[in-house]
């Protein structure tokens, strides 16, 4: 049963994952990269992280893309339209690249034969949360809180209007 | 869970951070290669989940987190930018914005 999941979830996000790319309208790429972390979300889930899963919806699937469709319809964002100067040797470029990309980390990957542990694995949200208020994670946790507090000064000061 | 699973999970990782390389490289609209980023950081959140459950451990999870948040902080400065040309060249063009000569 769960492999079954596991494989329809991972169909639907290479499948939505390529029609990122693969579309013109940005637009259309960010509903299929909603679709895609939904997908992995499930995943996450199967996997035996629900606190995982819960969070890429939450914060993933809901607040960043929401962000990306907020400009993408602020700025009336129209279909890209083709560079035919670096257009066909680029496109060329960036699939071998992929390709061999592939090649080279999958060859790596094949040889690795990662199995399930066979100690019981609990990851509830306390499990998760004991650990990040460890000493060993606590100060990147609030380096994080910085990098959050960070972030929201620089965003409203690089996209606030010049007087 | 059955056997090969997890490492089906890292295969699909991988296939995922290849597409979001390689649709940086193809788009040419701001936006959507910022979305292609995203991707990449998801593939790799994917991989640290599957590493977690293969060997009993939360620390996978817990830097899972701490993608997530890095992740959010580069989408709200990263679309700032974003705003900032398109009100100084008025297009979203990545081939436009060529003034440090890259």
């Amino acid at each position: 049963m769960d492999a079954i999941l596991f494989y329809c979830l991972a169909a639907l996000a290479l499948a939505s994952a390529v029609l990122v790319v693969a579309q013109r309208h940005p637009i259309g790429s960010a509903l299929a990269l909603i679709a895609t972390l939904s997908a992995l979300s499930g995943i996450f889930g199967l996997l035996g992280s629900p606190f995982i899963a819960v969070l890429q919806l939450v914060v993933y699937a809901g607040a960043i893309m929401v962000l990306f469709l907020f400009v993408l319809m602020l700025l009336n964002v129209r279909r890209e339209e083709g560079s035919p100067a670096t257009g066909r040797r680029v496109r060329w470029a960036a699939l071998a690249f992929g390709a061999l990309f592939i090649a080279q980390v999958g060859a790596v990957l094949t040889r690795l034969e990662l199995a399930p542990s066979t100690t019981p694995f609990a990851a509830s949200p306390r499990d998760v949360a004991r650990l990040l208020f460890r000493p060993e994670y606590l100060y990147a946790f609030e380096a994080t809180s910085v990098l959050i507090l960070a972030a929201l000064v620089g965003a409203m000061a690089l996209a606030r209007r010049e007087q | 869970m059955s056997e090969g699973l997890l490492q089906h999970a890292l295969y699909l990782s991988l296939a995922l951070f290849a597409i979001g390389a390689v649709g940086v490289f193809l788009r040419r609209n701001v936006i959507t290669v910022l979305m292609c980023i995203e991707l990449m950081l998801n593939a790799a959140n994917l991989a640290f989940v599957a590493f977690s459950r293969a060997w009993g451990t939360l620390a996978g999870q817990v830097f899972v987190f701490f993608v997530l948040t890095v992740a959010a902080a580069e989408a709200a400065v990263g679309l700032a930018i974003v705003i900032a040309l398109q009100r100084h060249k008025d297009t979203l063009d990545v081939d436009a914005f060529d003034s440090m000569k890259g």
